[in-house]
C-alpha cells in the first residue's frame, strides 16, 4: 500500500521532469500498442522521432514540415493555456480554428483577383477576429447566464464544422472548380498567400507569430498584473475576488485571447499550407492543442517544446504509416496516451509517494 | 395524417429510438456527477462503446451480446478516468478530455477493417397483436428491448436516489466528501462505482449507435452525442425523469431535422448544413435557459462536483 | 459520580511527516463522567479523537473499552460499540434535510417517516427541538449542531464526543446545551468534552486531561483549580494582557448605513439594513455567532460586493459602488476570515500574496508591470515585522502553520497603513501566543490613528480589545454599545438568545 502526501510547497524538480517522464512512458505503453499491432515496436517508435529529423532519406522533406505543424499547435495552445490557467475551459479551439479560417479565407477571396499589399494583413485581421468572435459566444453566454462554457464552446465546434461544409459547397465554392467543393487555391493569389518565408525552412507567418505569442505570453504571465491575476483566479478564485479581480473581465480575456489565436491559426492554415477552404480542412490541430497545452505544463517555453515534439508525432506518424503501415488512428490513440500519463505522473509535483513498511524498518 | 409527408406516430416512435444513446449516457453520468465527479470522458466512453458493441455483436452474430460488449468497452475506458482521478489525483476536467481525445483515437483503431460491415440486426420485442393498435401499437409496442430497458434504467436511478440508502450515501458523498468521509463512508469507492456505471451506460448507448441506429461502424460515428449527454444533465438539473425529457426533446429535434432533409413537400427548402446544426444549437439555447434560471435549479448541482478528495489527517 | 472505567487511553502516540500529534497520550473516563480534554488549537486532541471514534489509527498504544481491548478500524465500528461523535465543522449535508442528515449517521436507520418520529420525540426530550424535514442548509449554526447531538443520541451512545461545540452558540444556547449534557451524564452517558474554553469546563466537566504539544501535561478536577492555573498549564507560559494607551477616538472615518445585501451563496445570510459607526483611533467589535451574515458584511466592506455609494461612507465620501483596489486606494483595508483561499492564495509564495492585495498602496505596479523587487520587500519587510516564522518569502502559504500565516495576513493590510481595517475572526484556529501578538497589532494600528472593525464570534475577545461591541444577528445589527460594563447575559440577549426556540422550552431546558 502505497501512501500520498501533500507536499508543502510543489516541487520544482517534477514541474519539469513529469513532461519528460510522461514521454517516456508513453513511448513504452506505445511500443506496446504498435507490438499488439504487429509492428516491431522499436522500429515504429524510431519511425516516428528520429527518422523524420535525421533520416537522410527523408528529413529534407520532413524536417520544414516539423515548423509548419507545429506553428498551429503552438498559437492554439497558448491561447487555451491562459485561460486554463484561470479556470476558464475553452475546449472548443477547433471551432474557432474554422471559423478564423472561413473568415480569413473570405477576406482574402472577396478582393480576388485584385494584386494589394494590404490584402494579406486584412486577413490576419479577419482571420483574429472571426476565432475571437465565435469565442465570444461561449464567453458571454458564461458571464450573462452562466452557462458552462465547456459544453458550449466543444457544442459549437460542430455547429463550425457545419458551417465550413455549406460554405465549401456554397459561398466560397471556386467557381471555375468544375462543380466540386473547395474553395480556390489562396497559394496561386500571391496577395492572399502565406508563403514560405525562407525556402526549406517551413517558416510562414504563422510560424512567426507563433513565435512572438511564445515571448508574449511569457512576459505576460512572469511580469504582468494580467497574468498575474490569471494565474490567482485559477488557483484561488475568491482570493482573486479579494484582490478585485473581476471574473467577468477575465473569462471575456481570456475567451478573446484563446479565440482570437485559434482563428489566427487557422487563417494561417488555410491560406498557407493548407491552401483552400474544404469540408475537411480542419484536422483537429484545435483538440490536440489541448495535449500540447498541458503537456507544456502551460507554461509558454514548455508549450513551445511540446508543440514541436507533437508536431513530430504528426510527421512520423504520417511516415510510419507509409513505411510500416501503421493505421493513422494509432498515432491519435499515442497522443491520447501521453495526455494521460502526463495527467498520472503530474500527481508527483504536488505529492510525495511513500512506502509505509519502508519507513517503519528506517526507524 | 400527415404534415408535409411526416407521420407523427412515425416520428414519436423514431425519437424514442433516436433518443436511447444519450439517454442511456446522460442517465450514467446523472449517477457518476450525484456522487460528486465530473467525467468530460462520456464522448470517448460512448464510442468505445459503439466500436466494442459493434466488434462484439459481429463475432458472435448476437446483438445482445454486442450490447453487453458495448457496456463493457465504456467501463473499461472508465476504468482508466478512475485510475487518473480517484488514484493519482489528476484534474477531472483535464482527464475527462484525454478519456475523449484517447477514446477516439483508440476506437478508430479498433474498428479497422470494419467499415462497411452489417451489423446482425436487433429485432423489435414480439407484443404480437398489441403492434397492430393504431397508432399507439406503433409508438409503445414495435420498439427493440434497448427502448424499454433505456426507460427502466431511468426509473431504476429515480428509485434508488429517492428511496434507498445507497442512493442517500451517493448524494451525501457528492454534497460534501469530507462530512462524508468523517462519518466513515468510503468516498473513494463509492465514487469508482459510480464512475463505472457511468461508463457502462455511456458504452450501453454507444453500442445502440453502432448496432441500431446507423447501423454500422465508421470513425466518429457517436458525433457528439456524448457531449450532448453532459447538456441533457444540466438541463435535467440532475433530477432523472428530467433525462427522460431532455432525451426526448433532444432526439425529437434529430429526428425532425432528418424528416425535413427527406422531404421534398415543406414549403420552405433550408440547407441541409443547417439541419444538421440545429440539434447543438437547441442544446445550448436550452443549456442557456437552464443556466440563466436563478434559485433551486441550479442548487441542485451537487456541491463537491468535480472535486477531487484526499483523505489528510 | 465516577464508579466504573469506561475508556482506558494506555500510551497513544501518533506521527504525522514533521509532527508527532500524540506521544504516549493515557487517560481514563468514567462511566457517567464528563470529561475534560484540554489543550490548545495543534496541541493533538482532534487526532486522538479521531483515534477513538475510529477515523486515524495510533502508531502505538492501546485502548480498552469496559475492559474489553478497543481498536476501531472505522467509525462504524466505533459506533457500534457506543462511541459516537459531534463534530465541530464537516459533518453535515446542505442540500440534504434533517431526517436524512440524521440517517446517514446512522449504521441501521429505521424507515424515513419512523425516524422522523423519533427525531422529533428525542429532540424534545432534550429540550433540542427539530423539524426532521427542514434541509440543513437553512438551519442556524446552533440548529445544526442540534442535528448531530440527535444524530448520536438516537443510538443510545454510551460515550459521547462532543469537539469544540460551543464555538457556535450563544451563551444561552450553551446553557441549554449544558443542560441535556448534565442530563445525558445522570442517565449514565459518558461524555469527553474537547474545549479551549475554561470557564465552560469549570461548569461542566467532572475530570480534565490537559494536552499540550501532543502530551499529557497534567490531569485535574476542573471545579478545584482556578482558570487560571489551567490556563497555564495548557499554555505552558504565562500570557500577557495586550496593552494600549488611552486616548480620545477623533472624527468620525467609517460610516455604513442602510446596507442591505442578498447573500451571494445559496444557504448564506442577506444583511438587512445594517448601519454603524467607527471613529479614528476606535476598535468596534462585531459579534456574532457563525453564519448570522458576517461573511456577508465582510464581502460589502471589502468591496468584493458592491453596493449603493452612500450605503459605505469612508470620511464622509460614498464607497459602497467601488471595487477592493479602489478601496484600499482610498484607505480601507480588510483581511476576510478564510486565510487559505480567500485572505490568501495557497499554492502561491509569500511574495506574490504580498502583491495580492498590497499592489495598489505599495505601488507594486509600473504600467501594468509588476516591480518584483519592491514586492518581494514589501513581503521581506512583513515577515520580519510581524515575526512570521517561514524558510523564506518563496515558501508558499500553505506551507505556513495557520498563526503564522495569520500573522502574514494582517500583517499586509496593517503595514499598508490603512485608515480604516476591517479583520474578521483574527484569531481563530491561531495559538495563544500568536492571538495576543495580533490583538496588540490592531490595539497599535488604533492607537495609530487607525478606525478598526473586528468581526469574531470570540466574546471574550472582542471583551478584550473592542471599545464599542454591536452584535450580528439573522443579518441585523444591533445598537453599537460600550463594552465596558457589558455582561455576558446582555451580550447573549444581543446575539439573539437561544436561535430557534421559544421562551418556555429555554425555560425547561434551566429546570
Amino acid at each position: 500500500m502505497l501512501i500520498l502526501e501533500r507536499r508543502p510547497t510543489p516541487s520544482r524538480f517534477w514541474a519539469w521532469g513529469t513532461p519528460i517522464l510522461a514521454v517516456i512512458l508513453t513511448m513504452i505503453a506505445g511500443g506496446l500498442m504498435f507490438a499488439i499491432l504487429g509492428k516491431d515496436p522499436f522500429e515504429a517508435i524510431r519511425t516516428i522521432f528520429w527518422d523524420p529529423l535525421f533520416n537522410a532519406q527523408f528529413a529534407a522533406y520532413s524536417r520544414p514540415q516539423l515548423l509548419v505543424k507545429a506553428a498551429p499547435l503552438i498559437l492554439i495552445a497558448i491561447g487555451l493555456s491562459l485561460g486554463f490557467r484561470a479556470g476558464i475551459w475553452n475546449i472548443g479551439a477547433e471551432g474557432q480554428y474554422i471559423m478564423g479560417a472561413i473568415c480569413g479565407a473570405a477576406v482574402g477571396l472577396a478582393f480576388y483577383p485584385m494584386e494589394a499589399w494590404f490584402i494579406f494583413p486584412l486577413m490576419v485581421v479577419a482571420g483574429a477576429l472571426g476565432g475571437l468572435i465565435w469565442a465570444m459566444i461561449p464567453a458571454i453566454l458564461k458571464t450573462q447566464f452562466r452557462t458552462n462554457e465547456i459544453l458550449v464552446s466543444l457544442l459549437l465546434v460542430y455547429v463550425a464544422e457545419n458551417i465550413l461544409a455549406s460554405m465549401s459547397l456554397g459561398l466560397l465554392r471556386n467557381p471555375e472548380g468544375g462543380g466540386f467543393p473547395g474553395s480556390r487555391n489562396l497559394g496561386q493569389y500571391p496577395s492572399a498567400a502565406n508563403h514560405e518565408l525562407i525556402a526549406g525552412t517551413g517558416m510562414h507567418w504563422g510560424v512567426v507569430a507563433a513565435f512572438i505569442t511564445v515571448i508574449a505570453s511569457y512576459i505576460l504571465l512572469q511580469r504582468h498584473i494580467l497574468g498575474f491575476q490569471i494565474k490567482l483566479a485559477g488557483q484561488a478564485p475568491r482570493a482573486a475576488r479579494f484582490a478585485g479581480v473581476s471574473p467577468n473581465r477575465l473569462v471575456i480575456l481570456c475567451m478573446a485571447m484563446s479565440g482570437g489565436l485559434a482563428g489566427l491559426a487557422g487563417m494561417f492554415e488555410v491560406a498557407g499550407p493548407a491552401g483552400q477552404i474544404s469540408i475537411d480542412f480542419n484536422v483537429g490541430y484545435g483538440f490536440t492543442a489541448i495535449i500540447v497545452a498541458f503537456l507544456g505544463r502551460l507554461n509558454p517555453v514548455g508549450i513551445l517544446l511540446a508543440g514541436l515534439l507533437m508536431a513530430l508525432t504528426y510527421i512520423g506518424g504520417e511516415l510510419a504509416q507509409f513505411m510500416l503501415g501503421l493505421p493513422s488512428a494509432a498515432i491519435q490513440a499515442f497522443q491520447g496516451m501521453l495526455l494521460f500519463f502526463l495527467l498520472a505522473v503530474d500527481l508527483l509535483s504536488n505529492y510525495r509517494i511513500r512506502v509505509p513498511l519502508l519507513i517503519k524498518e528506517a526507524r | 395524417m400527415d404534415f408535409y409527408g411526416i407521420n407523427p406516430a412515425v416520428l414519436i416512435a423514431s425519437l424514442m429510438v433516436a433518443s436511447v444513446p444519450i439517454m442511456l449516457a446522460a442517465i450514467g453520468e446523472l449517477v457518476v456527477e450525484k456522487a460528486g465527479v465530473l467525467n468530460l470522458g462520456v464522448e470517448g466512453m460512448m464510442i468505445m462503446g459503439a466500436i466494442c458493441g459493434f466488434i462484439t455483436a459481429v463475432h458472435s452474430g448476437s446483438p445482445m451480446l454486442g450490447f453487453l460488449g458495448g457496456a463493457a468497452g465504456g467501463a473499461v475506458l472508465s476504468v482508466l478516468f478512475i485510475l487518473l482521478t480517484q488514484v493519482f489525483l489528476a484534474n477531472q476536467v483535464a482527464t475527462g478530455l484525454a478519456l475523449t481525445l484517447f477514446g477516439l483515437g483508440l476506437s478508430s483503431l479498433l474498428g479497422q477493417g470494419y467499415n462497411g460491415i452489417k451489423p446482425p440486426a436487433t429485432k423489435p420485442l414480439p407484443f404480437g397483436p398489441l403492434t397492430d393498435i393504431p397508432f399507439f401499437g406503433r409508438i409503445l409496442f414495435s420498439h427493440d428491448a434497448m427502448v424499454y430497458i433505456s426507460i427502466a434504467v431511468i426509473a431504476a436511478v429515480w428509485a434508488m436516489l429517492k428511496y434507498t440508502r445507497a442512493g442517500l450515501i451517493l448524494r451525501a458523498v457528492g454534497e460534501s466528501h469530507d462530512a462524508a468521509h468523517a462519518l466513515g463512508y468510503k468516498v473513494v469507492r463509492i465514487r469508482v462505482l459510480a464512475i463505472l456505471f457511468g461508463g457502462a451506460m455511456a458504452g450501453l448507448g454507444g453500442a445502440y449507435v453502432s448496432l441500431v441506429r446507423v447501423p454500422q461502424w465508421t470513425d466518429g460515428i457517436t458525433a457528439g452525442a456524448g457531449w450532448i449527454a453532459l447538456a441533457i444533465v444540466v438541463f435535467a438539473s440532475w433530477k432523472p425523469w428530467r433525462v427522460l425529457i431532455g432525451a426526448y426533446l433532444f432526439g425529437g429535434i434529430t429526428v425532425l431535422q432528418l424528416n425535413l432533409q427527406a422531404s421534398n413537400s415543406f414549403p420552405i427548402k433550408i440547407p441541409v448544413e443547417y439541419l444538421a446544426m440545429s440539434p447543438y444549437l437547441i442544446t445550448i439555447l436550452v443549456l442557456v435557459i437552464m443556466s440563466s434560471g436563478r434559485g433551486r435549479a441550479s442548487l441542485n448541482a451537487p456541491a463537491a462536483l468535480g472535486q477531487n478528495f484526499h483523505a489528510s489527517r | 459520580m465516577t464508579g466504573d472505567v469506561l475508556l482506558s487511553i494506555e500510551g497513544i502516540s501518533k506521527s504525522y511527516p514533521g509532527v508527532k500529534a500524540n506521544d504516549d497520550v493515557s487517560f481514563r473516563i468514567g462511566a457517567g463522567e464528563v470529561h475534560a480534554l484540554l489543550g490548545e488549537n495543534g496541541a493533538g486532541k482532534s487526532t486522538l479523537v479521531k483515534m477513538i471514534y475510529g477515523l486515524v489509527k495510533p502508531d502505538e498504544g492501546r485502548m480498552t473499552l469496559r475492559g474489553a481491548t478497543y481498536a476501531p478500524g472505522e467509525p462504524r465500528e466505533a459506533r457500534s460499540l457506543g462511541v459516537a461523535m459531534v463534530f465541530q465543522h464537516f459533518s453535515l449535508f446542505d442540500a440534504l434535510n434533517v431526517a436524512e442528515n440524521v440517517a446517514l449517521g446512522m449504521d441501521n436507520p429505521p424507515p424515513m417517516r419512523e425516524l422522523a418520529g423519533r427525531i422529533r420525540e428525542v429532540s424534545e426530550g432534550y429540550g433540542l427541538p427539530l423539524d426532521p424535514s427542514r434541509l440543513v442548509g437553512d438551519l442556524s449554526a446552533g440548529e445544526r449542531q442540534r442535528v448531530e447531538i440527535v444524530r448520536c443520541l438516537l443510538q443510545d451512545p454510551k460515550l459521547l464526543i462532543m469537539d469544540e461545540p460551543t464555538s457556535v452558540l450563544t451563551p444561552q444556547e450553551v446553557n441549554i446545551l449544558f443542560g441535556t449534557l448534565r442530563q445525558l451524564a445522570a442517565e449514565g452517558t459518558s461524555i469527553l468534552y474537547i474545549s479551549h474554553k475554561l470557564e465552560e469546563i469549570k461548569a461542566l466537566c467532572d475530570e480534565a486531561t490537559i494536552l499540550r504539544r501532543g502530551k499529557v501535561v497534567g490531569t485535574c478536577t476542573p471545579r478545584e483549580k482556578s482558570a487560571r492555573e489551567m490556563a497555564e498549564m495548557m499554555v505552558g507560559a504565562t500570557l500577557n494582557a495586550p496593552e494600549r494607551a488611552a486616548a480620545e477616538p477623533g472624527p468620525v472615518a467609517l460610516t455604513v448605513s442602510g446596507l442591505s445585501v442578498a447573500s451571494p451563496s445559496a444557504f448564506g445570510t442577506s444583511l438587512r439594513a445594517i448601519g454603524f459607526e467607527v471613529r479614528q483611533g476606535e476598535v468596534l467589535g462585531i459579534g456574532g455567532v457563525a453564519g448570522n451574515g458576517q461573511d456577508e458584511l465582510m464581502l460589502a466592506l471589502s468591496g468584493e460586493i458592491r453596493t449603493a455609494p452612500d450605503t459605505v461612507k469612508l470620511h464622509g465620501r460614498g464607497i459602497g459602488h467601488l471595487g477592493p483596489n479602489e478601496r484600499r486606494k482610498d484607505g480601507v483595508c480588510t483581511a476576510p476570515e478564510e486565510r487559505l483561499g480567500h485572505a490568501a492564495a495557497p499554492d502561491m509564495s509569500l511574495a506574490e500574496n504580498a502583491f495580492l492585495s498590497g499592489s495598489v498602496r505599495k505601488h507594486l505596479t509600473k504600467n501594468g508591470f509588476i516591480d518584483w523587487t519592491g514586492t518581494r520587500a514589501f513581503a521581506e519587510d512583513v515577515v520580519k515585522t510581524f515575526d512570521v516564522r517561514t524558510p523564506g518569502i518563496g515558501t508558499a502559504a500553505r506551507a505556513l502553520s495557520g498563526g503564522n500565516l495569520q500573522k502574514f495576513v494582517l500583517g499586509r493590510e496593517i503595514m499598508q497603513e490603512p485608515e480604516v481595517i476591517v479583520v474578521n475572526q483574527p484569531t481563530w484556529g491561531v495559538d495563544a501566543a500568536a492571538a495576543a501578538f495580533i490583538r496588540q497589532a490592531l490595539l497599535d494600528r488604533a492607537s495609530a490613528g487607525a478606525a478598526v472593525v473586528v468581526i469574531s464570534q470570540d466574546i471574550d475577545e472582542i471583551m478584550e480589545i473592542a471599545d464599542r461591541f454591536a452584535a450580528l444577528n439573522e443579518g441585523r445589527l444591533s445598537e453599537p454599545v460600550p463594552t465596558q460594563g457589558l455582561t455576558i447575559d446582555q451580550i447573549g440577549l444581543m446575539l439573539g438568545g437561544a436561535h430557534g426556540m421559544h421562551e418556555a422550552e429555554v425555560h425547561h431546558a434551566h429546570s
